[in-house]
């Protein structure tokens, strides 16, 4: 079995009309094991910009500590948030120099930028970016992700509308696949609030 | 065929370890502590490789007293298990440990918590959980008969029943277990379970 699919992991983060939706599923495994149905992925940088972090936990774990900690070093240099996009290069770079021993998770990376845009982006275990104007997935779900995605998302949806979107895209996807599921964690944010929910799904 | 398991109750943590030291098909001693006390009030209970288990759980016990030496005030559970999983996640792209890890605590303004923290220094903090081949019965053993705020006989009733199903369903079961509680009184042992002579009446006996 892959490295990346030993914990098992489903991230998705679609845009929306002046806000986007990250969201992530709840089970953390170890292979066919099932060892905590109440896992985080996601995980918030600022107010309104959020990682979610898919493949091995402890990586992902390590990850989001290093990005935490690089990014309150910058809060404290340049007295002021990250930009989504720059912060997209810091996790590209922080991958990359891991090239020839890297960090076993694949980023997705949602935030709210200038004037309120909605940036959303993935990149692979080495930092490669890819930028998306729709929705970006990753983990074991990924595939049956790009397919729900697809056919369920439509462009300059209200947050309601979005939620309904990203959370039945979700379920979806992970009802197919062994390693993720057990509910969802979808965080809606627009420039005024973030909405958190727990979704609860075929909890298997 | 090492077990450890873990279970969260009222005001109260429970960890259970198998006592056997067993290399190959050779057993060199069925009464070995594999909870460790760390400090008054935290357990950790370790299963893996035995000198990894036994170096590591010493050495984060040493780190936690040079903590409360230096600072005159002990280390919170939290605290003390995100510096265990650090120190695996450091060591692991190195010198990795290979050492399974539930961390009990008490904590007078949490309460009690139980941390899962893997040879890879996955952490999680839960209510309950298992590691080794026992996992495979005790798990789902205590998502049917687990219910939070647990009195201590209850949950060491369910340590029990899980301890049974180890004995009588796991080949080359450990038969003989610790089981350490830690509260708002500390971290003691709790009882141990001894040897029982046959797979039928294991079923029914645990002292």
């Amino acid at each position: 079995m892959s490295i990346f699919e030993y914990n098992g992991s489903a991230v998705v983060a679609m845009v929306g009309k002046n806000c986007f939706a990250i969201a992530c599923d709840r089970r953390l495994g170890v292979q066919l094991q099932t060892v905590a149905t109440d896992f985080r992925r996601v995980f918030k940088v600022h107010d309104k910009l959020y990682i979610g972090l898919s493949g091995l936990a402890t990586d992902a774990q390590t990850l989001y500590q290093k990005v935490v900690f690089r990014h309150k070093l910058y809060q404290l240099r340049e007295e002021r948030d990250m930009k989504p996009q720059t912060f997209a290069s810091l996790v590209s770079t922080l991958l990359y120099e891991k090239r020839f021993g890297p960090y076993f998770c694949q980023p997705v990376i949602a935030g709210l930028g200038d004037d309120d845009e909605p940036f959303i982006c993935t990149t692979d275990c080495l930092g490669a970016k890819e930028l998306a104007k729709d929705f970006v997935v990753s983990g074991t779900a990924s595939e049956s992700l790009y397919g729900a995605c697809e056919s369920m998302y439509k462009p300059n949806m209200e947050p309601e509308e979005l939620f309904e979107t990203i959370s039945q895209a979700l379920q979806a996807s992970v009802d197919r696949d062994c390693l993720s599921g057990w509910g969802g964690y979808v965080l809606v944010v627009t420039p005024t609030e973030v909405r958190e929910r727990v979704i609860k799904g075929r909890m298997d | 065929m090492e077990c450890v398991l873990g279970v969260v109750g009222r005001d109260f943590a429970v960890v259970a370890a198998d006592t056997s030291a067993v290399q190959s098909i050779l057993v060199h001693k069925s009464d070995e502590d594999k909870v460790m006390v760390l400090d008054s009030h935290k357990l950790m209970g370790a299963s893996g490789e035995p000198g990894d288990r036994v170096q590591f759980t010493e050495y984060i016990q040493k780190n936690l007293h040079l903590y409360q030496f230096r600072n005159n005030i002990p280390l919170s559970t939290a605290a003390t298990a995100n510096f265990t999983r650090g120190e695996l996640a450091t060591a692991l792209r190195k010198n990795p440990y290979s050492v399974n890890i539930l961390l009990a605590g008490y904590d007078a303004d949490v309460g009690a918590s139980l941390y899962y923290i893997d040879y890879i220094a996955t952490f999680h903090k839960i209510e309950k959980g298992a590691f080794g081949y026992g996992a495979y019965f005790c798990l789902s053993l205590m998502d049917k008969l687990y219910r939070p705020d647990m009195s201590v006989e209850e949950a060491v009733d369910l340590v029990d029943k899980c301890i049974k199903e180890i004995r009588l369903r796991l080949v080359v079961a450990p038969q003989k277990f610790i089981i350490k509680i830690v509260d708002k009184d500390g971290a003691r042992e709790y009882a141990r379970r001894a040897y029982t002579d046959s797979p039928s009446e294991a079923a029914t006996v645990t002292a």
